[in-house]
């Protein structure tokens, strides 16, 4: 204990003489920077280093099995290029770059309306919230892979509960998971249905962050209900309404495990229709004939995507990052 | 504390020296690690076999690690190999054999341990058909054959006689019909009981390969395997008669009822068509199942043929770079590979031994389940694969476009190109 | 908010309403808001009713499409637990969900608060560089994880460790990013304040900022608790020990060449939802009522 105190001392001593002699705004850089360290280290050395390294295979005909790696210069690039030119039927990479934007054009806004429009319902009602809460976080914590094979179950072509439901209403029946045409929007329907409790969340912990006296007051200015809702609580989750959208772009971008889980084999059929950009990234790393490379190459393109959109999407929607 | 600092350095040096003495003792013993997907009688066979090994050889130790899912055998593998550890001896699909070699992953079998006239003519003709770059790479313990599975009391129900199974394409489609039963009219919508249905992701598109488009006059790939030759005339009439279940006669799908292999083994499927590794399945989840086994049916011309597969052993880079260890893997190599290993494994596995002398065992081919499988074993024939899955894959699309309403011919004839771009890629890494 | 609509239609715009009309149209919305959310939550709860149903089916009845099983069984919860390690699965799961969650609440809410509150040079590239974690998928970055963890810079090894399978989720850019959103409405003045009274700037940190931002704080506690649960490929490739694998890693040993015993994984599935159920059970009201409006006035 005594030692501990004696060795602060030098800390302490040139902790004096350097930082508390700086401006005020200068010893907020100073902190800023020593809050930072251990978060920046680690995100340099366990995320941007593999990922630097990633980004070199993509350079290499790599493949995890073999000893020397050759050096192909943009090969695997061109092979992207050439593969997004067929048609998606016979080419997966070209059919996962147009599922993987159709997951993420359609997906994302829904999931965002739907868990603000539960939301603003749920801080309405007065009984019972607690028990809609936890149930509409039941599927947040069940595991991917047992909601997977339930869904397979209700999406049964024959004895399903969906097409029985359809079928008591005297509905045509449907094929979901085993059509072209319906697979991809029977999946994003599971994957919205998993994360709405995630993003209800959210929405509720910002609605909460807004002090009640600003919608009492508006209501003595004899605002509507509707008003009150564009002008107060909009803008006021602002910061949610970011949060979500970046982040649920960016996990519709790297749809992965529920395509993996829901489709015969793993394999984002029937004949493409589901599968995703990370799911070949996948597939082609660990393939039986391994083209990692190749799949470096499409993350490398993947990753300027997504950092592309994000970096739109902040400077729309904050104004003021900085 | 000064008493406290005196027992940390006793603990420390008692540590030091029995580390010391404990690597001094195993200095002459070598250490392998052997790996294979987990699967639990594979797993307990494979100890067995360890357990014999070592107690006849104490100089070596085998590490055995089988803890691994077989969806994600490959991705360990792959993992493990990247950085430098993983198995010295490692079971592999044959279908990976040459893709593994390419990667320089697998070392040739040493042929003075392995001749190979002895593996030619004491192995399943199927085994040197995975010879590649004049090399053997690989030894299995067990083989396996594809065959029709039937269920008795399906085909009773139906008025048929439980006993005369199928023999040839014809009457296979004659009681899959009359053994599909529906609630309402015949569509595959009101089906209760599937007669047949082809399962491309299952079994399906090795019977198409190896089997039909031999029946009906053609091959799938040319003599030097380099050209996919299944979008023949025969392949037409070969990919039209596997479709024909599902569009034509409704007598069953496999997006039905969790798929063709769950409906049989539950009792709602006449008819199978599958390896002897189902009949674990069948064991384990509905014993009381009333099946039988046949040979695969007869084509036109009554000639018979069946897809034969196996799960074989390799000797990895990691053991060769290592005089002593590779003479290890050699020796558990050789060990696990004997007639008597395969007798074990098909008492343990249910898998045909690969030997030949063990296979053609007259107890075994007596067996009424095992005993088709055994059978068909003279005339099996092993797919060269560059890339397996991938390979797979190809032909469940053709399906699933003749699904939609696609012409068989056209379906096959749109996706030939995508194969023959795979083994085009493969040989010019290769010549 | 489309729900908002409907009640709103005959508002008379800019007149003040009196407070009747409000009142009725409360409770229309209220009843309204009741019934759909209902209708939501009934969807939320079949598929899980299902699986945990399914858990007490035997092998072949799960194939049968009713929805309760006809002969329940608690044979699975049996072999579940006696013939595989799964509790063992379970304690790893626990270990390292509860490692990564304490880190994440620190760390993440640390680098929150300073993209929140401070300006300082590279302020908008360190974030993107944080963010830009999650632009590339994690299933790219095995190999060189696991190339790392066979020949770790720090330790002998991090394959078969809790570390090996906790260290890629220890602070997370979400995480980061969620604590920044919440901790910029935090009034700069309250910080000022602070300082005036001499509050280092860690105890700004620690003594207002972490206090204000309680709510936000638990509920990234519970979404990384929760997210542990099913990280699969990752936990798989650093552990080659059967007992230190976790939950969701050993469900997978249940698929097999010969298919997947759905009996079997969906009672695993059942067992690994209780802790987290009654985690949300207990701790969603803290959550979300939380103490933000009291910890303002105070």
């Amino acid at each position: 204990m005594i030692l501990l105190e004696w060795l602060q001392y030098p800390f302490v001593w040139s902790y004096q003489q350097t930082v508390e002699k700086l401006s005020l705004p200068k010893q907020k850089i100073f902190w800023a920077y020593v809050f930072l360290f251990i978060p920046l280290i680690f995100f340099l050395y366990i995320r941007i280093y593999p990922t630097i390294q990633a980004f070199g295979m993509s350079f290499y005909d790599w493949n995890p099995l073999a000893v020397e790696q050759e050096f192909i210069g943009f090969d695997n690039y061109a092979e992207i290029f050439e593969d997004v030119q067929k048609p998606a039927l016979t080419s997966p990479t070209r059919a996962a770059f147009e599922n993987t934007v159709k997951y993420v054009v359609i997906g994302m806004p829904l999931q965002l309306v739907l868990s603000l429009s539960i939301a603003l319902m749920l801080s309405e009602i007065r009984r019972f919230v607690d028990f809609y809460r936890v149930i509409f976080f039941l599927p947040f914590v069940t595991s991917t892979i047992a909601v997977a094979w339930v869904f397979r179950w209700l999406y049964q072509p024959q004895h399903g509960l969906f097409n029985v439901v359809l079928a008591a209403f005297s509905l045509p029946t449907q094929d979901f998971l085993d059509s072209r045409g319906q697979a991809l929007f029977s999946i994003l329907a599971v994957v919205i249905w998993q994360g709405l409790g995630f993003a209800v969340i959210i929405f509720l912990a910002g609605l909460k962050q807004i002090p009640r006296t600003y919608y009492e007051a508006a209501e003595v200015d004899g605002s509507s209900r509707w008003q009150s809702f564009w002008n107060i609580t909009l803008p006021l989750l602002n910061p949610s309404i970011v949060y979500l959208v970046v982040l649920q772009t960016i996990s519709f971008l790297r749809m992965f495990a529920p395509v993996l889980a829901m489709t015969s084999q793993g394999d984002g059929g029937p004949l493409n229709s589901t599968t995703t950009v990370v799911l070949r990234v996948f597939r082609e790393a660990f393939g039986t004939r391994s083209k990692m490379g190749y799949s470096a190459a499409l993350t490398v393109v993947l990753f300027a995507v997504i950092l592309m959109v994000t970096i739109i999407q902040l400077r729309l929607t904050t104004r003021s990052v900085d | 504390m000064r008493k406290g600092k005196l027992f940390t350095l006793l603990v420390l040096f008692v540590m030091l020296v029995s580390l010391t003495v404990g690597i001094q003792a195993q200095d002459d013993v070598v250490t392998i690690e052997y790996w294979q997907y987990f699967f639990e009688a594979r797993q307990g066979a494979m100890n067995q076999l360890i357990e014999q090994f070592e107690a006849e050889n104490p100089d070596i130790d085998v590490v055995h690690n089988s803890e691994i899912p077989y969806a994600d055998f490959i991705t360990e593998v792959s993992a493990s190999a990247a950085a430098g550890v993983g198995p010295d001896v490692v079971t592999l699909f044959y279908g990976w054999i040459p893709a593994w070699v390419e990667a320089g992953f697998l070392v040739p079998l040493p042929q003075e341990d392995f001749p190979q006239d002895w593996i030619e003519s004491f192995f399943s003709p199927m085994v040197s058909e995975s010879k590649f770059q004049g090399e053997y790479w690989a030894i299995p313990t067990a083989v396996r054959a594809l065959a029709l599975f039937y269920n008795k009391d399906l085909m009773e129900a139906a008025g048929l006689d439980p006993d005369s199974p199928p023999e040839t394409l014809d009457e296979l489609v004659e009681m899959a019909q009359a053994t599909t039963q529906y609630d309402g009219d015949a569509s595959l919508d009101n089906i209760t009981t599937q007669g047949f249905a082809a399962a491309l992701a299952g079994q399906s598109h090795h019977w198409f390969r190896e089997v039909l488009i031999r029946q009906f006059g053609g091959v799938p790939y040319s003599e030097d395997g380099r050209e996919v030759l299944w979008n023949s005339e025969a392949g037409c009439e070969a990919f039209s008669y596997l479709a024909d279940f599902e569009l034509e006669y409704a007598t069953g799908s496999n997006a039905l009822l969790d798929g063709a292999t769950n409906a049989f083994v539950n009792g709602l499927s006449a008819f199978h068509i599958d390896g002897s590794f189902r009949i674990g399945t069948i064991n384990n989840n509905n014993p009381d199942l009333n099946y039988g086994v046949t040979e695969l049916p007869a084509g036109p011309n009554g000639d018979r043929s069946t897809f034969g597969s196996y799960w074989t052993h390799g000797i990895t880079r990691n053991a060769a770079e290592d005089e002593a260890k590779m003479e290890a893997a050699t020796r558990f190599l050789q060990f696990i590979t004997t007639a008597e290993a395969g007798t074990l494994w098909v008492n343990e596995v249910g898998e045909l031994p690969a030997q030949l002398e063990a296979a053609s065992n007259p107890d075994l081919l007596a067996d009424p389940i095992l005993g088709p499988f055994a059978a068909s074993l003279e005339y099996a024939r092993a797919t060269f694969f560059i890339d397996e899955s991938a390979q797979r894959q190809v032909l469940i699309d053709a399906y699933e476009l003749v699904r939609e309403g696609v012409d068989p011919c056209e379906a096959l004839d749109l996706f030939a190109p995508v194969e023959q771009e795979l083994l085009d890629d493969f040989w010019a890494s290769q010549d | 908010m489309d729900a908002a609509q409907p009640a709103m239609v005959n508002t008379p715009e800019q007149v003040p309403q009196t407070i009747s009309n409000r009142k009725r149209q409360t409770v229309i919305y209220r009843a309204f808001s009741y019934l759909v959310l209902s209708l939501i939550g009934l969807t939320m709860v079949i598929p899980f009713v299902w699986m945990i149903s399914t858990s007490f089916k035997d092998a072949t009845e799960i194939y049968r499409p009713n929805f309760f099983p006809q002969n329940p069984t608690t044979d699975n919860y049996e072999e579940v637990i006696t013939d595989t390690a799964l509790p063992r699965w379970y304690l790893n799961s626990l270990i390292v969900a509860v490692m990564t969650t304490i880190s994440v609440a620190f760390f993440d809410s640390l680098a929150g608060f300073v993209f929140a509150k401070y300006q300082f040079p590279g302020k908008r590239a360190i974030f993107l560089l944080f963010l830009s974690s999650l632009m590339i998928p994690t299933e790219m970055l095995i190999i060189p994880w696991f190339i790392m963890s066979v020949d770790p810079p720090i330790g002998a090894t991090w394959v078969d460790t809790y570390w090996g399978i906790a260290f890629p989720g220890v602070i997370t850019a979400t995480g980061v990013f969620l604590m920044r959103q919440f901790m910029q409405s935090v009034p700069d003045e309250l910080l000022d304040a602070a300082r005036i009274d001499g509050v280092s700037e860690f105890g700004l940190f620690w003594r207002i900022v972490i206090p204000l931002s309680l709510p936000a704080i638990g509920a990234l506690s519970i979404f990384n608790f929760l997210g542990n649960w099913n990280a699969f490929i990752w936990p798989l490739i650093v552990t080659s020990d059967l007992n230190m694998m976790t939950l969701p890693v050993g469900l997978q040993f249940f698929s097999s060449e010969n298919g997947a015993d759905w009996h079997l994984i969906m009672t695993g599935a059942s067992l690994s939802v209780v802790p987290l159920l009654i985690i949300v059970i207990v701790f969603q009201r803290y959550i979300i009522e939380g103490i933000t409006l009291t910890g303002l006035k105070g």
